[in-house]
Order: structure tokens, then sequence, then C-alpha cells
């Protein structure tokens, strides 16, 4: 336990000692989204019924920047590790395989949830928010962030370069967080898209945590939760294989 | 029970076979030496003792724990220093090892920690950040990393390259001073006299294979006597002298001679052929030149 302990605060340390960079930005980054997008499209869109764009927009983006962070920690720690060499004091320890995964994906969490927490912050400002469901907000933040913290530490352990990374994140993370209904409801897409945003379980994430918010969502929510908690038992068995193999960590 | 027992051990890579049945028992409170070449599969080997790679076949058990089927328990009897000088850029020296002890599940304890960096003159740098660091210094870290869980087995890997004097000097007296207290260390070097003055026995590699284990006296006691170093030019050296050359690849021709009465024979015979002696040495044997005889007979 002390093991994972460690680990797990070693990986907290790491993301506040550049929180400039780990917090800071990505909630500034959501800002500008909501000035931008908000400005916009506030008198032209409205997604539910008695709540304006805005408020619409605020906990997509606020899921969005959990979701983002939560997989940067993960990947960008351990990518870090394996290109500096120093993934070697975490290779040498009797640190159990669970240990590992519980302990990158926790900080991922604690991450993703600080940066969705200091957006919410921010933007809530901006609009008239309401917590219908609190409970489901902590869950799908919670389940969300453990999702792409598992994926960050798949993608860690499957790239080799900074290249390979960006491109899990550009080519798969990124449009699957967009096109998963951060800035509109996919009832206002085509039927054959919103066919295909049902195969994205980003769409889930977000749709699940909206409806803590305002109790109105584009599918029932315990369907979304059960996608993201299968979605999440997958990829956490994945991982775990990973790291029980040694894949790429013990040639 | 040894300290690590290594049974057969085999690792191929995609064309290259870098260990091809190693076998090797290192006993408790042994000073071991592992020589060889670049590339000749030491820090292969220690990576699999380590746990960092995984051996295509054969075991190996560290305190009677296997590596694999029981890494954990293996893992905390042994203390590795990695031959890169790698290090965790977020953290000061201190944080540094108050992590490593957390991860082998041991509670902060700041007075072990205290007296390592002591030993290791890193007592003023406790509170510096990792990047400030000389590699002399961040040299002096990793071994500490790997002493701070008090491992009854330490194995260094190349601890020494590119350190100054000084460095060289305050580590071998730590480690000098855990082997007497008990602690088993395992030792890889190119500096053949660091091997020579610390341990008790050595194992010689080559090409993935064992090609010399024995004590070091023993080993020192394959090249007799001493050497008679030798440039010549003018003509070869004579056949009634080729008995006594040293097979060794160097510009010098190296022959072994038991007793100084020796030489005025060998000289006699070289003027009669008329070779010239440019320059004349009489040496010791040493570590050095059983490495490189073995070496060169693994070779041919």
């Amino acid at each position: 336990m002390i093991g994972f302990q460690t680990l797990f605060y070693k990986e907290i340390l790491r993301f506040w000692k550049v929180a400039t960079q780990t917090i800071t930005a990505p909630i500034m980054t959501a800002m500008l989204y909501l000035l931008i997008f908000g400005h916009v499209l506030e008198k032209h869109v409205q997604v539910f019924s008695g709540v304006s764009y805005t408020a619409f927009l605020i906990p997509g983006l606020v899921m969005m920047s959990v979701l983002q962070n939560a997989f940067a920690n993960s990947s960008s720690s351990l990518m870090q590790s394996k290109i500096t060499g120093n993934l070697v004091f975490i290779l040498l320890p009797p640190l159990s395989y669970w240990e590992l995964f519980g302990a990158y994906v926790l900080a991922s969490v604690v991450r993703g949830l600080v940066v969705g927490l200091g957006v919410f912050v921010i933007t809530a400002w901006f609009a008239d928010l309401s917590f219908v469901a609190p409970l489901w907000i902590l869950l799908f933040s919670v389940l969300g962030a453990a999702i792409l913290g598992t994926m960050g530490l798949i993608a860690g352990i499957w790239a080799e370069k900074f290249d390979h990374l960006a491109a899990f994140q550009n080519f798969l993370i990124m449009p699957a967080t967009f096109l998963s209904g951060v800035f509109y409801s996919i009832h206002s897409l085509p039927p054959v898209w919103q066919a295909i945003s049902r195969f994205n379980p980003f769409f889930y994430m977000i749709d699940g945590f909206r409806y803590g918010f305002f109790g109105q969502s584009d599918v029932n929510p315990l369907h979304s939760l059960a996608v993201v908690l299968g979605f999440f038992i997958v990829l956490a068995s994945v991982a775990i294989n990973l790291l029980k193999s040694g894949y790429k960590l013990r040639a | 029970m040894a300290a690590i027992q290594i049974t057969d051990i085999k690792k191929n890579y995609a064309t290259l076979q870098a260990l091809d049945g190693v076998s090797l028992s290192i006993e408790p409170g042994e000073f071991f030496g592992l020589l060889g070449p670049n590339g000749a599969g030491k820090t292969t080997l220690i990576s699999i003792i380590a746990g960092l790679i995984r051996a295509s076949s054969g075991n190996v058990t560290v305190m009677g724990h296997d590596v694999q089927s029981d890494y954990r328990a293996a893992r905390r009897q042994l203390g590795v220093v990695p031959q890169e000088l790698v290090f965790d850029p977020f953290f000061t020296v201190r944080e540094t090892l108050r992590m490593q002890l957390g991860y082998f599940g041991l509670k902060r304890n700041d007075d072990w920690i205290d007296e390592i960096m002591a030993n290791l003159d890193l007592t003023n740098k406790a509170d510096t950040n990792m990047r400030a660091l000389s590699g002399g210094m961040k040299r002096r870290v990793l071994v500490a990393q790997a002493l701070v869980h008090k491992p009854p087995v330490i194995v260094l890997d190349e601890p020494t390259a590119g350190v100054d004097v000084e460095l060289r000097q305050t580590l071998w007296r730590f480690i000098g001073r855990l082997n007497r207290e008990g602690h088993t260390v395992v030792l890889t070097t190119h500096y053949l006299e660091e091997a020579q003055a610390l341990c008790s026995r050595i194992a010689m590699l080559k090409a993935g294979r064992v090609v010399a284990l024995d004590t070091t006296n023993a080993l020192l006691k394959q090249v007799a006597g001493s050497q008679l170093k030798l440039r010549l030019s003018g003509a070869p050296l004579p056949e009634e002298l080729r008995s006594l050359q040293i097979p060794i690849e160097s510009t010098y021709t190296s022959l072994r001679i038991n007793h100084t009465e020796e030489i005025e024979p060998i000289l006699a015979s070289l003027r009669l052929h008329g070779c010239v002696i440019d320059e004349l040495q009489l040496q010791q044997a040493d570590l050095e030149d059983v490495f490189l005889q073995i070496m060169d007979g693994a070779h041919q």
C-alpha cells in the first residue's frame, strides 16, 4: 500500500510542480472556448428548453477539460519517464501491476477533477446553472477521468516517442471529444451522424455529466452509466494486462 | 542459499543472441566482479536479475526468490545502480530518495536517508533539484537510490564510468563498508584495476557466454610471474621465443617469464636474430593481462 501511495503522491507532485502548464493553461483554454462559442452562438442556438446555450456549453467544457487533462497526465508522465530513462525507478521496486495502474489512473483523475473544477469556477459566472443531480455530476466526472487516465496509461505504454503520443491525442482523443456533444446536442445532427455518435463512448460521458446539471439528456443517464462503466472495465483490463505482460516496459 | 543464482539464462533478440546459457552462483557476502567487453551481455544479465527485461529461457533467483514468479520478494532483496545517468527532473535529492524508499513499501526514514547522503557527500545537496546537480552528483544519487531500502544484494553496473577520483574513492569506501557488513556486491566495470582490488571472485563474459569464472587470485595465477613487454623492430620474434609469448593483440610483444634470470637469454636471442628493441618494460601480471588473454583465447 505504501508503494501505491508513494507513486500516487509522486504523480500528484509531478503535475503540481508545473501547475501553470498542467492546471492554469487548460482552464484558460476552456475559458476562451466559452467566450468565443458562447458569444457567437448564445442567441442562435437553444439545445434544451429553458437552458441558455452558454449554460449548456459550460458542463461540456468542464467535462472536456476533465477528460483531456486526465489523459495528458498519465500519458505524458509515462512518456517522459520512458524517454528520460527514469522509468527504471518505478520498474526496479516491488510495485505490483495493480499499484502501478491505481496510482497512475488515480493521479490522472485528481488532475482531471482539479482542472474541471477550475474551469467550472471560472465559467460558472457566465450563466445560471442548476444542479439537478450532483451525484451524477461527480460519478460521471470521476469515471470519465478514470477512463481517460487509463487510455493515457495505455498510450504511454504503447508510444515510443512523443510523436506517437501526439498521434493518439490528435487523431483519437481530440476528435472523439469534439464529436461527442461538447458544443451541441446530437439531436441537432442528421440521423446518420446521430447514429455514429452513439458509438462514441465520449458522448455518453458528456451526456451523463450534463444530465447531472439540467436533468435533461440525449439518452437515459442509466444507459450512459452502463456504457461508461463497461468501457472503463474493458480499458482497465487491457491496461492491467499490458502492465502484467511487461509490454514495451520490460523487453 | 546463493545470493544470486543464475541458471542457464538465454536471451534472444530478433537477430542477436545476447546471452547464451549463462549460469552463475554468487554467494552471500561476496564482492563479485562481472567483466567483459562492450556488448558481452553484462547489462542484459543485470537487467534480467533486476526484472527489467525477461530472459528467453532459464531462471534467476535473488536470495532464493525467483525474479519472475516471486518478483516482489526478489526485488526487495536487490538494489541496482543503473549504468545510464538517469534522474527525475521534477524533484530534489531528498524527495527522490524518500520516494524510492516508498516504492519499496517502506515508511519514511529520514535518519537513514541522511546517513546515506552523508556517506556519499550529498548532504549539502539534499534540497537541490536533480537537474541542478553535476554528473558526478547525479551518479551519487543513483547509488543512494539503490541503497535506500537496505538491500542485502547490491548490483552496480559500471558505477564509476566517467566519474572523478574523489567520487570513486568515496563510493568504494562506502560499498566496501557495506560489503564488510555482509552485503553481497556485484560489480561490472571497465576499470580492471578496480575489479582486481575489490572483487574476491570474477566472471568474464564474452558474446553472451561465461568464458572465465574463478577467484581473482586464481585468475591472476593463470598469468604466472611477470611479463616482459617489448616493442620490436627489425625482425620478427624468433621461433625459439614463441612458446613464451602471451597471445594478446597489442602493439607490444609480451613474453611470460618466471624469474629475472630469464631476461638475459631472451635478449641474447633477440640480438642474435637481428631484432631491435625499441622499448622494454618488465611488468607484474595483472587482471588486465588475464582479461586480454582470456578474451583473446575466447576469440580463437
